[in-house]
């Protein structure tokens, strides 16, 4: 790429922002009934995360296509962490990189949702809480939706069980996936887990500011805001193949079948974070 | 079917006023009677629902927002207090075939642990709290306790959405047209309304409609304008500018105010200012074939109607409002518009 190419290009991204704000000024815009804002999140949101997938964790992204070109599917992916980056990168990978440039709409916990600006931008981005009700509305709607069944187990675990899946909840993202039809999408993710090596916690400072933990890294809150910097780990995320749930919502309340299935899941995401760390070598390389 | 005697209670407000001025020109109406709110507390209601042969009660006194004048006692004095009154009445009229309540969707609450969308049997993870919603929750065991002992007798209660409209005058429009309108820093709730003209086409449809409703229970529909605004987006549109305090702070001025009889600003309207409430109406639709207009269009409605003047500038010589003029510039910079 040439230099006045360049210079075009921010010019047309420095207009986009600004069509976008004086739309924001006016409130002439349109969000959905969840409170998303795609106009914010295609021009705001995922090109300030852009840097941090291409140049800080350089993701390579594998089997994009078992995600659909359209129609509903539920993403479900391990956690980790300490903050949920991972959420945020596999967002930028459906956008950025997968052919129909899907949003994933994530579901959060209730503590996202509740903290001020976290669950305003939580929402402003896709999110929505973590219940039954939220995810098969979004599915009914054609839409991505992601979840992390592990949930704060899973980003909150010390970095030496880092790799070690968590107990899968209680497979409520199963039923919802037999209740609306939509296939199971498996996605692994490996380099979260270095970004923010997790070796303590302050429960005292955690329940002073309604956190489910007090991460301590061997940066934060030692370094102060110079703790906030991930580390630069070399990130692999894969979309495993997707798992049918067809025709099986007589199913939804059988919590065998609703054990066994979340149990695949987790195998196959289990077998498949080996196989990358295999390939992936050293985290920071 | 033949036609109906109705009796309106809360006639003395707007909404339930211009639903009698409605019925009162309907040929299927033979006769509508209105009772004033204070009124509900009167033991001769039952006598009245007799003599004059009312097959249909609207009950529409009961507030539609959790500020209203008069005070808290005065405000449970109607909303509960006269429902029982009202509801006990009908309880003993033989001749009463079919109620309607107007609720208020402050029924769901507004939390952070419940779904981004209500519908009518959404089970709630968190009990709604404030007393205008306790109000609300009360009004609502009533009349499904009336729906119980009368199954002969077709219950149905309206969960009504905030009302907008061009001329009305509600705490909301208050809240709207303050030069600088406070808000919870860190949330932007996602709000929805129910334009006034849309709300008394329903409650008129309600009313005279023949919809086999379920016995023995009450028939639940949620009436708003569907999809949302943002509480920042609805203050830009109305071309104000929000003014972001911590909910601390918040907290502690409407504490200070209530205390102090200045205004009626209860737990519900914080959380509400948090958290929003967005219900679906896809019931309403499929039912009686109504859908309110969009909540986007009551609230342009309501600003054009109120003619509120943008704080960020008023209208050009050319009549041309802020927010058409920024979209001028919006349009030059990509090249599409003619600047003038």
């Amino acid at each position: 790429m040439n230099e006045p190419m360049d210079a075009d290009a921010a010019a047309e991204a420095i207009a986009d922002v600004a069509n976008l704000l004086t739309k924001r000024l006016t409130g002439d815009y349109e969000v959905d009934e969840f409170g998303f804002d795609s106009e914010l999140t295609e021009t705001l949101t995922v090109p300030l995360l852009r840097p941090l997938y291409r140049k800080w964790f350089r993701v390579e992204v594998t089997g994009l296509e078992n995600v659909p070109l359209s129609g509903g599917a539920l993403l479900v992916g391990n956690h980790s962490g300490t903050v949920a980056m991972d959420a945020l990168m596999v967002q930028v990978a459906l956008f950025d990189d997968h052919p129909a440039h899907r949003h994933l709409r994530l579901l959060a916990a209730d503590f996202v949702l509740k903290a001020p600006l976290l669950g305003e931008y939580a929402r402003k981005t896709g999110a929505t809480l973590a219940s039954n009700a939220d995810a098969e509305r979004l599915l009914d709607a054609e839409e991505l939706v992601g979840v992390f069944p592990e949930g704060v187990k899973g980003t909150g675990k010390p970095v030496w069980d880092r790799y070690k899946l968590q107990r899968f909840g209680r497979g409520g993202f199963v039923s919802t996936a037999l209740r609306t039809g939509a296939p199971i999408i498996p996605v692994s993710i490996v380099g979260a887990e270095e970004i923010y090596p997790l070796i303590g916690n302050i429960p005292a400072l955690a329940r002073l500011l309604k956190l489910p933990y007090f991460p301590v890294t061997p940066t934060f809150p030692w370094l102060g805001p110079l703790g906030l910097v991930p580390l630069p780990s070399k990130w692999m995320i894969h979309f495993g193949e997707p798992i049918d749930t067809k025709d099986m919502e007589h199913l939804a309340d059988d919590p065998l079948e609703i054990f066994n299935l979340a149990d695949r899941v987790k195998e196959t995401i289990a077998d498949t974070l080996a196989e990358l760390l295999d390939r992936r070598g050293p985290a920071f390389q | 079917m033949s036609p109906a005697t109705v009796l309106v209670t809360g006639a003395d407000r707007y909404l339930a006023g211009r639903l009698v001025a409605r019925l009162t020109a309907d040929d299927q109406v033979k006769r509508t009677i209105s009772v004033n709110t204070d009124a509900l507390g009167d033991s001769d209601l039952k006598d009245l629902l007799e003599d004059e042969g009312v097959d249909t009660v609207v009950h529409a006194a009961v507030a539609a927002s959790a500020v209203r004048s008069g005070g808290r006692t005065a405000q449970k004095e109607s909303n509960v207090i006269g429902t029982m009154h009202l509801l006990a009445a009908c309880q003993r009229a033989a001749t009463v075939r079919r109620v309607v309540v107007k609720s208020s969707v402050a029924a769901y609450g507004a939390s952070a642990r419940d779904p981004a969308v209500f519908t009518e049997d959404t089970e709630l993870r968190v009990a709604p709290r404030g007393e205008f919603a306790a109000d609300i929750l009360e009004v609502e065991a009533y009349a499904r306790g009336f729906a119980r002992r009368r199954s002969d007798v077709a219950v149905t209660v309206l969960r009504l959405a905030p009302l907008l409209g061009p001329t009305s005058d509600t705490s909301l429009t208050r809240y709207f047209s303050l030069p600088v309108v406070p808000t919870v820093l860190g949330y932007d709730p996602r709000v929805q309304f129910l334009h006034i003209e849309d709300a008394l086409d329903v409650l008129h449809r309600v009313t005279l409609d023949g919809h086999e409703a379920p016995r023995g229970r009450p028939d639940v529909f949620n009436v708003a304008g569907p999809g949302v605004l943002l509480l920042s987006q609805a203050i830009r549109r109305a071309g104000r500018v929000a003014a972001p305090a911590p909910e601390a702070l918040l907290r502690g001025v409407a504490a200070f105010a209530r205390g102090r009889g200045i205004v009626d600003f209860s737990r519900d309207q914080l959380d509400f200012l948090r958290f929003g409430r967005v219900v679906d109406v896809q019931r309403l639709t499929s039912v009686y074939d109504l859908t309110p207009r969009p909540t986007p269009a009551a609230f342009d409605d309501f600003v054009t109607g109120h003619a509120l003047m943008s704080v960020l500038g008023g209208r050009d010589a050319e009549g041309r409002s802020f927010r058409d003029r920024a979209k001028d510039l919006t349009s030059i910079r990509n090249g599409r518009g003619n600047p003038r």
